[in-house]
């Protein structure tokens, strides 16, 4: 049976987990952190699996492997949302929706009545949206602990223990899904500043991710169910500190409260802040080197992509596959 | 050409850092046009820790001049301090100093913007101030110590072109030897070609180019159009007159109705 010990367990390490449980592999995680919580930027993931939405400026891959990720995630954990998603804007960056409209496809443009049909919260408040029906969402704490308990069912031993990659690679098949802590060894890796907020407000009812268009302060909403939204995300080409600042605070508190002046109300129940760790073209790798493979780089877009990051890593190890996103094999 | 403080560049192309889809298509918008400055913002890649060294490696690489600026800074004192940071982080004098004082058209706060050059370049610091096509304003921030000037074409980000080509022409006239620079407001390459006919030496965009669904290949076209403006410039154009003058000579020619 073939061994592999997996360090990092976050969103990707979990996912990689299950594809090398599904095929037959022994699996062994390491994270120093123990289970997901605040220590991994899944943690403070929006947990859209929007992948035409992303489209607007994400690269052709994104799109193409984000159409996994619903399924995947489904038939795994049971936690996901089919409801779509919606893109709105204010009335005076109307071009900003017809230039997201220009980038993306698979939506249909909706009015102010079919916007209030979707969403009866936002009646009223747009005229023109873009609904973009085959998306969801899911809860990100929950996938990534059932997930993660489901793998404990199966078998899969977890160590709440620093692991070095490339000690671990001299006695068999490793995999480093460390995220940003791999920028140790990995050079062109980057982290890109995320911050977001867990706002509560019962007030407010949404079935669906909503996209606020702003030309500066571009929002997406998240509903987690019981009047608990997740509000995200300023996107900052820095390497995260440990606070949220004022001022993101005040730009993503005040597209907030266009969407919905009742989100004044709310109640603000965490802030957070990570690194999405990302390669220069911000699309995933794979690196193999002997025994060591590193999967990284998933940038905005892990719940999205790991589960095709976490196949393709299957296919190297059992089918001997190139994946296309391995960029470097050292033998 | 005009210099920038001793500096000569190689085409009047400055290109900002902001908003690109990934470092990746930055890199390749720079390698296409052939854009001889960079501009960069310190502003929200900031901290004492400088976080944002992984990208500002990357502005590094890309082998042109940068300009790093003082972008969102409202006070004189965040401009200031931000204009520091930023010569140390890079190792230049140049800087683009932009003081806003309105939120929503982002337009300078030209007596911040005044006292703010006055500092910098009393420090040492090499002056791009961002400004309007004001001739007074333009004339106290000379005094101030800027050997460049930097007017708008229209606000940031707003993509509308040469707003004012009157006040631009006159800000030319007015200022035969200082080096002009139109910063903003450019969206298509027809603006910053117009702006390189009426005689101004450089634009700086930056949206026009990262918003672009392909913005190597738009940073391709504004790279023509600027030098389309320079040939232009410097072969003296026509005079616009009011009647039809033919092109080709009537004297002569057969009637044949």
């Amino acid at each position: 049976m073939t061994q592999v010990t997996i360090i990092g367990g976050g969103v990707a390490g979990l996912c990689v987990a299950q594809n090398l449980l599904n095929r037959g592999a022994e699996v062994t995680v390491y994270d120093k952190g123990g289970a997901p919580g605040p220590h991994a930027c899944s943690w403070w993931a929006g947990g859209m699996l929007a992948p035409h939405c992303e489209g607007e400026s994400a690269e052709e891959p994104v799109i193409r492997l984000g159409q996994e990720a619903a399924d995947w995630w489904d038939f795994h954990t049971g936690a996901v949302t089919r409801n779509g998603s919606l893109v709105i804007s204010p009335t005076r960056d109307e071009a900003d929706l017809r230039r997201f409209a220009r980038r993306t496809s698979q939506f249909k443009e909706v009015n102010g009545a079919e916007i209030a049909a979707l969403e009866p919260d936002l009646e009223g408040r747009f005229s023109k949206g873009l609904y973009f029906e085959t998306e969801a969402h899911l809860a990100p704490r929950q996938a990534l602990a059932s997930l993660r308990e489901k793998l404990i069912q199966a078998g899969v031993n977890f160590i709440t223990e620093e692991a070095d990659p490339k000690a671990h690679a001299t006695n068999g098949l490793t995999v480093d899904c460390r995220g940003f802590t791999a920028k140790d060894t990995l050079e062109d890796l980057r982290g890109v500043k995320g911050e977001m907020l867990i706002l509560s407000c019962p007030d407010v009812t949404l079935s669906r991710p909503i996209r606020l268009l702003h030309p500066r302060i571009p929002l997406y909403i998240v509903p987690r169910g019981d009047g608990i939204f997740m509000l995200g995300a300023t996107q900052i080409e820095a390497t995260a500190s440990k606070h949220v600042t004022a001022r993101s605070l005040l730009e993503l508190l005040s597209a907030a409260y266009a969407l919905n002046p009742a989100f004044g109300e709310a109640e603000i129940l965490e802030t957070g802040v990570d690194n999405r760790p990302a390669f220069p073209d911000n699309l995933p790798r794979i690196r193999r080197d002997g025994n060591l493979i590193q999967a990284n780089g998933l940038f905005r877009h892990g719940f999205l992509l790991a589960p095709a990051l976490a196949r393709m890593v299957a296919e190297a190890i059992f089918d001997n596959a190139t994946p296309e996103v391995m960029d470097e094999t050292a033998a | 050409m005009r210099d920038f403080y001793g500096v000569t560049l190689a085409n009047g192309f400055m290109l900002g850092t902001a908003q690109y889809p990934s470092p990746a298509i930055l890199a390749d918008a720079f390698k296409r046009s052939g854009a001889s400055v960079a501009t960069v913002s310190l502003r929200r890649e900031s901290g004492q820790d400088r976080a944002g060294q992984d990208f500002w490696a990357l502005i590094k690489d890309l082998g042109v001049h940068i300009l790093p600026n003082t972008a969102g800074c409202h006070t004189v004192k965040e401009a200031v301090t931000t204009a520091h940071m930023a010569r140390e982080v890079f190792g230049t004098k140049w800087i683009k100093l932009e003081v806003i004082g309105e939120e929503d058209t982002l337009q300078p706060d030209v007596f911040g913007l005044t006292e703010a050059a006055r500092i910098l370049s009393e420090d040492g610091f090499e002056v791009f101030p961002y400004c309007t096509e004001d001739l007074v304003v333009a004339g106290k921030l000379v005094d101030a110590g800027c050997e460049v000037l930097m007017p708008w074409g229209a606000p940031i980000g707003s993509g509308q072109g040469l707003n004012n080509v009157f006040g631009l022409r006159a800000m030319r006239a007015h200022f035969p030897d200082i080096p002009l620079v139109v910063d903003a407001g450019l969206g298509l390459p027809s603006h910053a070609a117009q702006a390189m006919e009426l005689g101004y030496d450089a634009v700086l965009l930056n949206t026009a180019v990262a918003k672009a669904g392909d913005p190597a290949l738009m940073a391709e076209a504004f790279a023509s159009a600027i030098k389309a403006g320079v040939q232009a410039q410097i072969s003296d154009p026509m005079e616009p007159r009011d009647m039809a003058a033919p092109s080709t000579p009537v004297i002569g020619k057969a009637f044949l109705s």
